[in-house]
């Protein structure tokens, strides 16, 4: 009824009044990219600095006015950095860290997401409510005491704080979890069950193979997380051959004395770089988020 | 031979626990135990290694009688205000620009979100050359297009905390990303409607699109203003809390006494502050909603 109507109202509309409304529509389109592109700029800005920065020598880093493009381009500086950082280790470390933490999150977050979409038990809504209230809590409440507990386990200075919680699944995984299985057809699960497959047969073989959108989000979410990670790290680890990069980074300016910029930013590009890659690798996971989709064939 | 009967009720609920027991396991241990145990932890005095010793409410008076922890709860504050409301009308605008046709959309919002991947350490030494005062890129361009003088930002005690709420408008994409998936849900029939009888661009968005996008302004305000209770890492890698406290956030306090003075018990009950603080911002919050959120009474 009410497309139609206006439908009805388009049509009926003048010539002129269109022309001019269209003109109008240019002028204010061409006023939204001009803000837009100068609105990227200001982003993009930061970025390029960075890259420009990485490839000067020490002098030309405090040069006034600055040169846009270094010359000469020191590549060398990327090397150079990596050395000083003892990058080898540092990135294998963090990788080491990285992987196990994406392994554990997929495990445990669909274990627990199947569990609450699939499993039918009397207090169910309840113990879900319990989930939920784990992504309100703020981290520094329970940071204390854990601290404690992985002390008094003899875990200070191992990867074990750092990787065993992500074998628990995160609370916004499970959730995330939760509600894609529920978008999941329930005949399949009956089907399965009339060819003799139990509950994790059902996960492991029906549900899961469809789930890989899901699986997608969480690994790489659990990707930038544990790459980035900086806090727990920070408490956790106190030998510097076991630092990750972001506690190194962290460190690099301490470690040299002053500030040599060129190398630092070339550091810091080579940390971000992972990063930046994954998201244009796999933009569609990050834009699109969840597409929860229904059985496609 | 004889098998002990289960029943297909029994195998359900053994199955349920068994799914969910990795959470469950990790829940009590690293999420509850910690929370009761932190709440204890709060009334005691504790180093981390010997016997915590039970002072009653001493640790909670100290803290209101000391000058640092007004100080971090300022800084924290004062944060907070540049940067929800900056971020989420930014964000907001250009959520709107974006959703509008324009020529070269898809490599615009790739753009605009390329920073909300980047985070941590890594952006945090970024800023610190950016806002350098005599190299860095933003006095540069102060002084070259404008011919002003950039002050010390994160060596000024009046402009450490601005350059804090800047640098955090870079991450601007991240909310924006929410307000486009809401404002594409937006039937456009009502902005057809709306242009036949005689709206402006303008009335168009105060009259349909911000209403209908108020739900998602409410989610993108309480998420960063949680967020930005908690700010740590940039404040830890580039000033340490400096100048003279004037960037000493409220959670670089806490670790500091937690892990650097190893005021454990202290440092509990300022969490435990903080905790109630981001409890009672998102309760009044989720009050006040009512007055100006608008949902769709049927969906």
């Amino acid at each position: 009824m009410e497309t139609f109507s206006t439908n009805l109202h388009k049509r009926s509309i003048p010539i002129g009044r269109l022309s001019s409304k269209k003109l109008q529509n240019t002028v204010l389109r061409t006023l939204c990219t001009a803000v837009v592109a100068v609105g990227a700029l200001f982003v993009l800005a930061p970025i390029v600095w960075m890259l420009s920065t990485s490839l000067k020598n020490e002098g030309s880093v405090l040069l006034m006015p600055p040169q846009g493009i270094p010359h000469p381009l020191q590549w060398r500086n990327y090397a150079d950095a990596l050395d000083f950082m003892d990058g080898g280790l540092v990135f294998g470390n963090t990788l080491f860290i990285v992987v196990l933490s994406i392994i554990g999150q997929l495990i445990a977050s669909t274990l627990a997401g199947f569990g609450f979409a699939r499993i039918q038990v009397p207090g169910r809504e309840v113990l879900f409510i319990l989930v939920l209230t784990g992504f309100m809590l703020p981290v520094q409440v329970t940071l204390i005491p854990q601290f404690v507990l992985f002390s008094r386990l003899g875990w200070i200075d191992t990867y074990y704080p750092l990787i065993v919680p992500e074998f628990m699944g995160a609370p916004f995984f499970i959730f995330l979890a939760r509600q894609f299985f529920l978008t999941l057809p329930a005949e399949m699960d009956e089907a399965a069950r009339m060819d003799g497959c139990g509950y994790f047969g059902i996960y492991w073989r029906i549900i899961l193979p469809m789930s890989k959108p899901l699986l997608g989000i969480i690994a790489i979410q659990t990707f930038m997380h544990a790459w980035n990670d900086f806090l727990r790290p920070l408490i956790f680890l106190h030998t510097s051959t076991k630092y990750t990069v972001a506690l190194t980074l962290q460190n690099f300016t301490a470690d040299y004395g002053m500030t040599p910029w060129h190398l630092l930013m070339a550091a810091t590009l080579m940390a971000l770089l992972p990063c930046i890659a994954l998201f244009f690798l796999a933009q569609r996971f990050f834009i699109q988020g969840i597409v929860i989709s229904g059985v496609k064939g | 031979m004889r098998t002990i009967a289960i029943t297909p009720r029994k195998r359900r609920l053994i199955a349920f626990y068994l799914f969910i027991s990795p959470w469950l396991i990790g829940y009590l241990i690293f999420t509850l135990g910690p929370i009761l145990a932190s709440g204890w932890l709060s009334l005691t005095d504790f180093d981390g290694v010997s016997t915590p010793r039970y002072i009653g409410a001493d640790n909670y008076k100290e803290i209101v009688h000391t000058d640092l922890f007004w100080k971090s709860l300022w800084v924290t504050i004062y944060y907070t205000l540049g940067h929800v409301p900056l971020s989420v009308v930014g964000a907001l605008c250009l959520a709107v620009l974006l959703n509008q046709k324009i020529p070269g959309l898809s490599l615009w919002r790739t753009i605009f979100y390329l920073p909300v991947v980047t985070s941590g350490v890594a952006v945090a030494l970024l800023w610190s050359w950016i806002f350098q005062p005599s190299y860095g890129l933003i006095n540069i361009f102060l002084f070259e297009v404008f011919g002003i003088q950039g002050p010390g930002w994160f060596f000024a005690e009046n402009w450490a905390v601005p350059a804090f709420i800047i640098m955090s408008l870079w991450g601007v994409g991240g909310p924006m990303l929410i307000y486009l998936a809401g404002l594409q849900g937006i039937p456009t029939a009502l902005y057809e409607s709306a242009e036949m009888d005689g709206a402006n661009a303008f009335r168009r968005f105060w009259h349909i699109t911000l209403p209908m996008i108020t739900p998602v302004l409410f989610f993108n305000t309480v998420m960063s203003l949680i967020a930005s209770f908690q700010v740590f890492t940039p404040a830890f890698v580039i000033t340490k809390g400096g100048p003279n406290y004037a960037s000493y956030f409220y959670v670089l306090y806490l670790y500091q006494n937690a892990f650097e003075n190893f005021r454990m018990g202290y440092a509990s009950a300022l969490a435990w502050i903080l905790f109630v603080l981001i409890l009672l911002v998102t309760i009044v919050m989720f009050r006040w909603q009512r007055k100006w959120v608008h949902y769709e009474s049927v969906r």
